[in-house]
């Protein structure tokens, strides 16, 4: 279970993320939604750590996972980003071929057992839905895939270190709608063994996906409840101007 | 009236374009014409002639063997092909001890005469004389035919001793040797360091760091050879020849210490360039599978920029191998081909710049050290074209 707690986070003077408290169950999807510059993809990076690579930033609040706060100076950043996974927006596979790709978390982390990893890369392409298309060239540079197989590349090699949670930050944003549809259907499949937090533009998708929306508008969260309710009743006015098209 | 601005502008434009173009190119043709000149002249000094007894068989020596000879390394003719019989080189001045004055007449003009007995009563006779003092009587003289100097003398030859007589030694091999040798034991020395700088730099450093460094190592490009050599001189080679305890601290290392300073700002900014193009989106999906950031750099980053890094390595030796003054001041500048790196050697661009003052144009030395720049010409090409086969190699796997 996810659980931030009060976030408040500045990118230098430019308070970016103001009060924010939200809890994500397990096994469940939530979408962040909101207009560019809402704070969606801020909030999420908080959960693996990543804007630590960002210099002059500052985070007040707390950030649990399963009651643990991830800010805590105890906590082994490496070790937390091997349980928080994450895909970005723009598929970023690295200059190497298909297996290397997939079996990267597992090298960094010490695994040596080439059985075991064979089994591990085949494992996560097939959850990631991507066995079929690859499994005659996995010695092929993963830059010789279309972009729709890069992304489902990158999901699955976020799925071979295991992790509990998933973000993905506009996963499907760079892609065509065939492309888009293959990983919605992917991120469905995935709930039901991770936490997934999807961070989109497109409401359709959100509604499609996810099982508790939040909408974000000028670094504060909205309106945060179960997506049916957000599209079908949402309690806020904004909420209801920007699912209906009326800004945004 | 506006086309035509833009037409004369155009015009103006490939005009310098194809001057630029053409002058380039007339420089290389120069270059090679004077330097293969070489090949077209005699391998003895001008103006003179080596004679034999008739009864020799000797066909051509090469300039090394006439170098032996007249250094009396060589004492019988068998081991040049000859008959059983004792070498006996005479140099011209030797006539003037055996015959006096007046017995050669006051314009010299019982000069042949003299020299044809000397040459009839000597078998093993090899004399090295004025051609135009040849015998007229050429009863029992041979005057070997007037050979050139050969590509196999020139890029075979282990001797560079072009004032020599009567054979000059254009023996390029420890120059090549001395070029290679200084220039690969400065990149050895400068890359590990140049990476190990640029990695720090690219990854590590702090911003404050980073903007107070690379403008210091850029400023480094920029000083002249001469102070880098002036320096080498001062400091360094009186350090090696103390620290090592040497008879002279002017030695291979010296030359390779200093161009290894010299060439660390290039593989610095480039390699740190590449470095720093590695896209941000790479460096997250790899901290975001919870590497590490040495695995980040090691696993990503280096692989990544790897093009870029070549590039800085032959840029780096490409820097290595032409430089000129800061090796001539340090390196000793013996022109013998060396077995360790503690011992002068000298380089090509440094045999240019120290002897082409001192070479008649047109001459045989004058042509040599063309021939020497041309050498040095297709290194430093094949140098360029190799990085920029690397740098615009796309990346792969």
């Amino acid at each position: 279970m996810i659980e931030a707690k009060d976030i408040n986070f500045y990118y230098g003077d430019f308070h970016a993320l103001k009060n924010i408290s939200m809890k994500m169950d397990k096994h469940t999807v939530t979408a962040f939604i909101g207009p560019s510059g809402c704070g969606k993809s801020t909030f999420l990076r908080l959960f693996n750590r990543m804007n630590d690579l960002i210099d002059d930033t500052r985070l007040e609040g707390q950030c649990l996972i399963d009651g643990q706060n991830i800010y805590d100076k105890s906590v082994d950043v490496s070790a937390l980003r091997k349980r928080v996974g994450m895909v970005f927006q723009k598929p970023n596979p690295f200059p190497q071929s298909i297996f290397e790709n997939v079996a990267y978390g597992l090298r960094v982390d010490g695994v040596r057992d080439k059985q075991l990893i064979r089994n591990k890369v085949e494992e996560s392409l097939q959850a990631a839905a991507l066995w079929e298309e690859v499994k005659d060239k996995l010695k092929k540079s993963a830059f010789e895939l279309s972009g729709g197989q890069q992304q489902r590349l990158c999901i699955a090699r976020a799925l071979a270190i295991s992790p509990d949670i998933i973000l993905m930050d506009e996963p499907a944003s760079a892609l065509d709608p065939i492309s888009t549809s293959k990983i919605e259907d992917l991120i469905y499949n995935l709930k039901k063994d991770y936490t997934i937090v999807i961070v989109t533009h497109n409401m359709q998708q959100a509604a499609r996906v996810s099982d508790k929306t939040g909408f974000f508008m000028l670094g504060n969260l909205v309106e945060y409840n179960d997506t049916k309710k957000i599209f079908l009743s949402p309690e806020m006015e904004e909420t209801q101007n920007y699912i209906t098209g009326r800004f945004g | 009236m506006r086309k035509i601005f833009e037409r004369i502008i155009e015009t103006i434009l490939t005009m310098s374009g194809a001057v630029t173009t053409i002058v380039i190119l007339l420089i290389v043709i120069f270059l090679f014409k004077e330097g293969f000149g070489l090949f077209r002249s005699s391998d003895i000094e001008k103006g003179y002639s080596l004679c034999i007894h008739a009864d020799n068989s000797a066909e051509r020596l090469t300039p090394e063997q006439i170098k032996q000879i007249f250094d009396y390394e060589v004492e019988n003719w068998e081991v040049l092909g000859g008959s059983d019989e004792e070498i006996v080189p005479f140099r011209f001045d030797e006539i003037f001890s055996r015959y006096s004055d007046e017995e050669l007449g006051e314009d010299y003009e019982f000069m042949p005469d003299k020299l044809g007995e000397v040459i009839r009563e000597t078998p093993g006779i090899i004399a090295f004389i004025p051609t135009q003092y040849l015998p007229a009587n050429r009863m029992g003289v041979n005057v070997l035919p007037e050979t050139t100097i050969t590509p196999a003398d020139f890029f075979g030859g282990k001797e560079w001793i072009p004032t020599a007589t009567p054979a000059h030694q254009f023996g390029v091999l420890p120059l090549i040797m001395g070029t290679l040798w200084v220039s690969l034991f400065a990149i050895l020395i400068a890359l590990p360091l140049g990476l190990g700088v640029a990695v720090y730099l690219s990854e590590l450093a702090g911003e404050k760091m980073r903007n107070l460094l690379k403008p210091a190592i850029e400023l480094l490009a920029g000083i002249p050879s001469v102070v880098y050599g002036f320096f080498g001189l001062v400091v360094l080679v009186p350090l090696i020849q103390k620290g090592m305890n040497l008879p002279v601290g002017e030695t291979g290392f010296a030359g390779s210490l200093v161009l290894a300073i010299m060439a660390l700002p290039t593989i610095i900014t480039v390699a740190e360039d590449a470095m720093q193009n590695t896209p941000r989106a790479m460096r997250e999906a790899s901290l975001a599978l919870g590497a590490n950031q040495w695995q980040t750099i090691y696993r990503v980053i280096i692989p990544y920029a790897a093009s870029g890094i070549s590039a800085a390595v032959v840029l780096g030796i490409g820097r290595a191998v032409g430089e000129t003054m800061a090796v001539l001041m340090v390196t000793g500048n013996a022109a013998v081909i060396p077995h360790t790196l503690f011992e002068p050697v000298r380089t090509i661009p440094a045999t240019i710049a120290a002897e082409l003052g001192e070479a008649p144009a047109g001459g045989t030395h004058y042509q040599a050290l063309f021939l020497l720049g041309c050498i040095l010409f297709i290194i430093t090409l094949i140098i360029n074209i190799s990085a920029e086969m690397i740098s615009s190699k796309k990346q792969t796997v």
